[in-house]
């Protein structure tokens, strides 16, 4: 039964509300999971157009600044007066005449340099549509060039790598969710709408799938990936090598919503009504776990993403130059350097910010995905 | 039976006065958007070995209730005003709604001064304690019993309640016991510390009418052994008439009449409880439409023939053999408790299960004849376009995520009738014909009650303009006020269409009101078949005649229990053969 | 019980053979078979094989039979005589180089078990219990980081934290002076001051995952009736609460063996690897990066099949504390 009354909405509107209205509603309640809904938005946002975000160009390496810290972003300038603007000081570099350690300090006596908003910078491709050079922020100088997240070994700009990193680490969560998704409807679709016997011998192979440990047949099945295949392919093969575990929970949902609409007296019902089986299917069933599909998969794509992450970080996953979060983590692999650079972990931070926010909207979605059963 | 004198009360209190007084008692629920009141200023009182039912409809507040005494109410409602004093034998008292629910106090009231039983036997007892550790633990802390002791104590107790080998019972889960046996088992925990009262909430309504029958009669003679007294919370007129001593009628959280049971019943005075003693007595008798019809042709030729149809699903026999005609314009009513196959019966007819043996010769309008039994693909298709069903479960059988105009709309779509605005027409017409307002055809169900529900189910039936529809415990989930209606609506829609009915249901009544002739089905067979009125009134089975003896009548001047008696099956195996849901404990 | 103890033990055999294929399949992936990679590699190091003994080597593992007469052999060595072939890098058996790195493994996989249900139980309890309490938000909190941190960011972040903040010596299980010598009381001592951190990492992932389960099984088990029955009993709440859903929701809780066991190995192995622990997986990581199958096959099989075994007692532990399993 629908649980009106502890909603603020009319009753003679919740009385025409279809399932999406109900769920929404229920959804919006929940302050938290719109919350984390937004920040999973802006992040696809940004894996879309990552160099519209980005400041400087990502692979551009460069030997002055090798791991040059974040550097501040003023807003308010009161040398000259007061003026308001978003303006940064290149850092000066000087060493520790001790153990000659690089020792990085603003220089607030050079000339400040002002940030541009929608101003111009290095030319990007827009999903290979169209090339574009203008940017959220850019620098108004471009000899001395503003550092976010501060820099790697090589100089290059973290935050900006971090920013392109998105496009491959987010997507490879959502990719190899379909995946998994299509494997998992289909197999467990059919072990649940038969039932019988087909359903016991898959009931076995996703027990036995969910009882593997995935880590290291994951790192067998990457390290088994030629080398010298290129990034396209390479990213294929990855998404393939998560969803070839990844797609047993999902069967399991699908076989579980099958199993229960099936004895459904309103499944029963339509079949009395002469609806063709596809219909019945895909009218009458699809509905009414489409939405506990979707809060499934919020929450497995996040669990892609870390897999993504772990793999490419152990050195078996996606290999430079490809530019994805794992890969950047690989900067990071040992005390030194977290002593040294901790700004290398900023990759780390959006690993942590995206798979809480899916986690959190996911949990959302699936609590407000039965909007009948209160 | 001697067994049961050894439990006396801890003293006898004071004719005259009350052992429970409620004044004004407000139990409160807060919502979002404000406050649920549940119970609204509800004063009552409870006399030392007397019973008081309450009574009422679904959301009637009479669960709440029961519950408020005890301080047992389900998170988050509270008790918001008003006082429920016990007076205890020694003569103190205690305003039970001033105690707060995790107090020592109130818990050295609950099952030691009230006890309480529930309505689903099984799920209120452990699935993974043995029902003898539940009973136990009750004695050991009240009674301060050794473990030894308790455990005497609660086989004495098991024996009490009628467990065969109370022993062995004592060590198994609650799982391994009948329905039935699951409720004696609750009585026995409930009884342990020989309460002043028991709150029994509709402590029947999951069993079967003959298992219930046991259960009312149980607590009435444990009742009369230890003058206890006993608050019975149920939604069934005819228990109430059969053990009240005072009613309540209950109604949207309110008292709509308060007062001996002679009164309710013959005198009643507030509108509602007449509204509700009317539609019992309804149910008495035949329905007005058919006394004005004229008498069935029985010499035409069945509709629908069937003959010695099996189904059995691996052992378990649910038809074994059943034959059965429905006649044109008929109303063939099958009736049984859980587990006679009634509902398979309605299944296998429809094809949802395909029978394993026998043959179901219908009649179509053509005068052609086909075996449903065998039908497969397009012929099974145009089968069920003239035989229809109608669920039982008026929430379960509606896709909620349909609007109304699409469910009933449905077939004519599929089924290439109609389609656009013609089958917005249909539509509207089909809602008009069920007493529904088109208007709201683009709802989904769930902005609708239970009665309409169903009778957006029967619109559905009725869009292919069948020949037969099959109606399976059709109006068992509604409140006994809707459910007549509903009844009134399929046999108006009988006259406009010319429909044939399979009834089934496990209500004599229902069956009585609304059918022509009745099949008994038990265990699978066929055990009887007659005319209604004989069935009802003088079946020849003994099967049929315990039936009958076990139904509660609605009306507190035809209390002869000695009328009642068990059938035993005439097997080799009837140490425990009386007729119970599934098997006894064993 | 014993019925079903019996089918669960016979339906062991059909999974660790797949298991075991699976392993194989593994090994057999790379392009190249093994002598090939043998022969790249000494010539790496300027040492020539002649096609003759190359062809020997091929003999000797079967390499020029059908695969699943390889597998066949390879199955049987390792059934009839524990024999899992030999790792090249090494050259040594195979049998050699896995038994204490897996038993080390084994170790850290059931200490993190015990340490996650030792956190995860009450703080389950508590949060379903205390439901929207400043405590639960707390602790969902937590659980929603726990489950949002990559297992290698928490090792190297609490890696730094311990050496830097606290000077404790982390990485590895043992300090230098025990690496090499053998079992004593001391070692077993060492052993526990390393365990700790490995350990804290594991258990704070699995623990986040495992505190939403336990609290969603005590939050659908809270309003049963049988609750109801016992509170009209007069028992105390945590009395009720201990003897009642506490014991049923323990059922589900039970079942985690069986997923959290592959979860525990599989984070274990890239914990393992940035703490360069001695156990299997930094030793599979190496043998992966170099090809150096037999001995990768060798540790995926016995990574496996010791999660195969891990839910098998889940399930048998399970049907003991459950009647409706143990009776049906």
């Amino acid at each position: 039964m629908v649980d009106v009354s502890t909603t603020n909405i009319r009753p003679d509107r919740a009385a025409v509300a279809s399932q999406w209205q109900l769920i929404w509603w229920a959804f919006k309640r929940h302050k938290l999971a719109m919350a984390a809904m937004v920040v999973t938005i802006c992040m696809y946002i940004v894996a879309l157009i990552p160099g519209f975000f980005a400041i400087n160009d990502p692979i551009q390496q460069n030997a002055r600044t090798t791991f040059y810290p974040p550097q501040r972003v003023h807003l308010m300038d009161t040398t000259n007066g007061f003026e308001i603007g978003l303006h940064y000081y290149p850092m000066k570099l000087t060493r520790d005449p001790e153990t000659l350690a690089a020792i990085y300090k603003e220089d607030t006596s050079q000339k400040k340099v002002p940030i541009q908003l929608f101003g111009r910078g290095y030319t990007y491709s827009v999903l290979g549509l169209f090339e574009s050079n203008i940017h959220l922020l850019a620098t108004t100088d471009p000899s001395k060039p503003l550092y976010l997240f501060g820099a790697d070994r090589l100089g290059r700009d973290v935050y900006s790598r971090t920013v392109q990193g998105a496009q491959i680490s987010l997507s490879i969560g959502l990719v190899g969710v379909f995946m998994s998704l299509l494997l998992g409807i289909v197999l467990g679709g059919i072990s649940g709408y038969y039932g019988g016997k087909i359903d016991f011998v898959m009931q076995r192979v996703i027990d036995f799938v969910l009882s593997l440990p995935t880590i290291p047949i994951w790192l067998a099945l990457a390290a088994a990936l030629p080398q010298g295949w290129p990034a396209t392919v390479q990213y294929m093969m990855i998404t393939i090598i998560l969803s070839f575990t990844g797609w047993a929970q999902l069967a399991r949902v699908v076989r579980g919503r099958f199993l229960s609409l099936r004895t459904e007296e309103f499944v029963a019902a339509a079949r009395l009504d002469g609806v063709p089986e596809g219909r019945i299917i895909f009218r009458h069933m699809l509905p009414s776990f489409s939405s506990h599909i979707i809060a499934s998969m919020t929450l497995a794509v996040p669990a892609m993403i870390l897999a993504e992450t772990s793999l490419s970080f152990l050195g078996l996953g996606l290999q430079p130059p490809t530019i994805s979060w794992g890969v950047l983590l690989r900067e990071a692999q040992n005390i030194r350097s977290i002593a040294t650079a901790p700004w290398l972990f900023m990759p780390g931070l959006a690993v942590v910010v995206a798979v809480m926010a899916l986690n959190l909207f996911g949990d959302g979605l699936r609590d407000a995905a039965d909007p009948y059963n209160k | 039976m001697t067994d049961i004198l050894s439990i006396a009360p801890r003293s006898s209190i004071a004719p005259g006065k009350p052992l429970l007084e409620v004044r004004h008692l407000v139990t409160e629920f807060p919502l979002r958007t404000g406050v649920f009141r549940a119970v609204n200023d509800l004063s009552f009182s409870i006399e030392p070995g007397k019973t008081l039912c309450v009574v009422g409809e679904s959301g009637s507040g009479k669960s709440v209730t029961a519950r408020s005494i005890l301080q047992i109410i389900d998170s988050p409602g509270q008790i918001a005003s008003g006082s429920i004093l016990l007076h205890r034998p020694d003569g103190t008292s205690l305003d039970l709604a001033k105690l707060d629910p995790r107090s020592r106090a109130i818990r050295s009231v609950r099952g030691r001064d009230i006890a309480m039983i529930f309505q689903e036997p099984m799920s209120s007892l452990s699935p993974v304690h043995t029902v003898g550790d539940q009973i136990t633990e009750v004695l050991r802390l009240h009674l301060n019993m050794s473990k030894a002791q308790a455990r005497t104590e609660a086989i004495s107790l098991l024996r009490q309640v009628e467990i065969p080998n109370p022993e062995q019972a004592l060590d198994r889960y609650a799982f391994q016991y009948s329905g039935g046996m699951r409720q004696r088992a609750m009585i026995a925990m409930a009884l342990a510390c020989k309460p002043q009262l028991l709150i029994a909430d509709e402590p029947t309504t999951a069993l079967d009418v003959t298992t219930q029958a046991e259960i009312l009669d149980l607590i009435k003679r444990l009742q009369q052994s230890t003058g206890m007294a006993v608050l019975f919370i149920t939604h069934d007129m005819g228990v109430v008439a059969q053990i009240a001593d005072d009613v309540l009628v209950m109604h949207h959280g309110v008292a709509k009449e308060y007062g001996p049971v002679e009164q309710i019943f013959h005198a009643p005075q507030d509108p509602y409880t007449r509204m509700l003693i009317g539609s019992v007595l309804k149910l008495e008798q035949k329905a007005e439409i058919r006394l004005a019809r004229p008498p069935l042709d029985t010499s035409a030729e069945p509709i629908l023939d069937i003959r010695n149809l099996s189904m059995h699903f691996g052992d378990m026999k649910a038809l074994n053999d059943v034959s059965i005609a429905l006649l044109p314009g008929e109303t063939l009513g099958i009736v049984g408790e859980s587990g006679s196959g009634k509902t398979t019966m309605g299944r296998s007819i429809m094809r949802l299960y395909d029978p394993t043996g026998g043959e179901m010769i219908y009649r179509r309008a053509d005068g052609k004849v086909v075996d449903l039994a065998k039908l497969e693909g397009a012929e099974l298709k145009a089968a069920r376009r003239e035989l229809r069903m109608v669920f039982q479960d008026p929430f379960g059988s509606l896709n909620p995520r349909m609007t109304v105009a699409q469910v009933i709309g449905e077939p004519l779509l599929v089924n290439g009738i109609a389609r656009g605005r013609e089958l917005d027409e249909r539509v509207c017409h089909l809602m008009d014909q069920v007493g529904l307002d088109p208007a709201g055809r683009e709802r989904y169900p769930h902005a609708f009650s239970g009665g309409q529900r169903q009778r957006i189910g029967i619109a559905r039936a009725i869009t292919l303009n069948p020949r037969i529809i099959v109606a399976d415990e059709a109006t068992s989930a509604l409140d006994v006020s809707v459910r007549f209606q509903v009844l009134d609506l399929l046999m108006r829609l009988q006259d406009e269409l010319g429909l044939a009915y399979i009834f089934i249901s496990h209500d004599i009544g229902v069956i009585r009101y609304m059918c022509d002739r009745v099949g008994v089905m038990y265990r699978g067979k066929l055990v009887e078949m007659g005319e209604a009125d004989k069935v009802c009134n003088a079946p020849d089975h003994p099967y049929t005649q315990a039936l009958i003896s076990a139904i509660p009548r609605p009306d507190p001047r035809d209390r002869d229990r000695s009328r009642r008696f068990r059938y035993t099956e005439p097997s080799p195996y009837t140490e425990a053969g009386n007729v119970k849901n599934g098997s006894t404990a064993r | 019980m014993l019925k079903f103890v019996v089918k669960r033990l016979l339906w062991m055999i059909p999974s660790l053979f797949a298991v075991s294929f699976l392993a194989f399949v593994l090994i057999q992936l790379p392009p190249g078979d093994f002598v090939t990679t043998y022969i790249a590699t000494l010539a790496s190091s300027n040492e020539v094989i002649d096609q003759n003994t190359a062809a020997q080597l091929r003999e000797r593992f079967g390499l020029d039979q059908p695969m699943i007469v390889q597998y066949l052999k390879w199955i049987w060595g390792i059934i009839s005589r524990g024999d899992f072939g030999i790792s090249f890098e090494w050259q040594q058996p195979v049998s050699g180089l896995i038994w204490e790195r897996m038993a080390l493994t084994l170790v850290l996989a059931l200490v993190s078990l015990i340490a996650t249900w030792a956190l995860a139980l009450p703080i389950g309890v508590y949060s379903a219990v205390k439901k929207y309490s400043i405590g639960d938000y707390t602790f969902t909190a937590f659980t929603f980081f726990g489950l949002s941190i990559p297992s290698f960011l928490l090792a190297l972040v609490l890696m730094y934290v311990a050496a830097v903040e606290f000077g404790a010596d982390v990485g590895g299980l043992f300090s230098p002076e025990y690496e090499a010598a053998s079992w004593s009381l001391a070692k077993m001592y060492d052993l526990l001051t390393h365990l700790w951190l490995p350990v804290a990492i594991l258990a704070i992932s699995s623990t986040a995952s495992l505190i939403r389960v336990m609290r969603a099984n005590m939050l659908d088990e809270l309003p049963k009736p049988y609750v109801t029955t016992a509170r009209a009993k007069g028992l105390s709440e945590f009395r009720l609460l201990i003897k009642y859903p506490l014991r049923i929701a323990l059922n589900p809780f039970i079942s985690t063996i069986a997923w959290l066991l592959p979860n525990l190995i599989s984070g274990s192995v890239v914990v393992a690897i940035v703490l360069n622990l001695p156990t299997a997986a930094p030793l599979l990581l190496q043998s992966l990066m170099a090809q150096d199958m037999y001995l990768a096959g060798a540790f995926v099989l016995l990574i496996c099949a010791l999660t195969l075994i891990g839910s098998l007692i889940s399930d048998i532990l399970l049907a003991l504390v459950d009647p409706r399993i143990r009776l049906e």
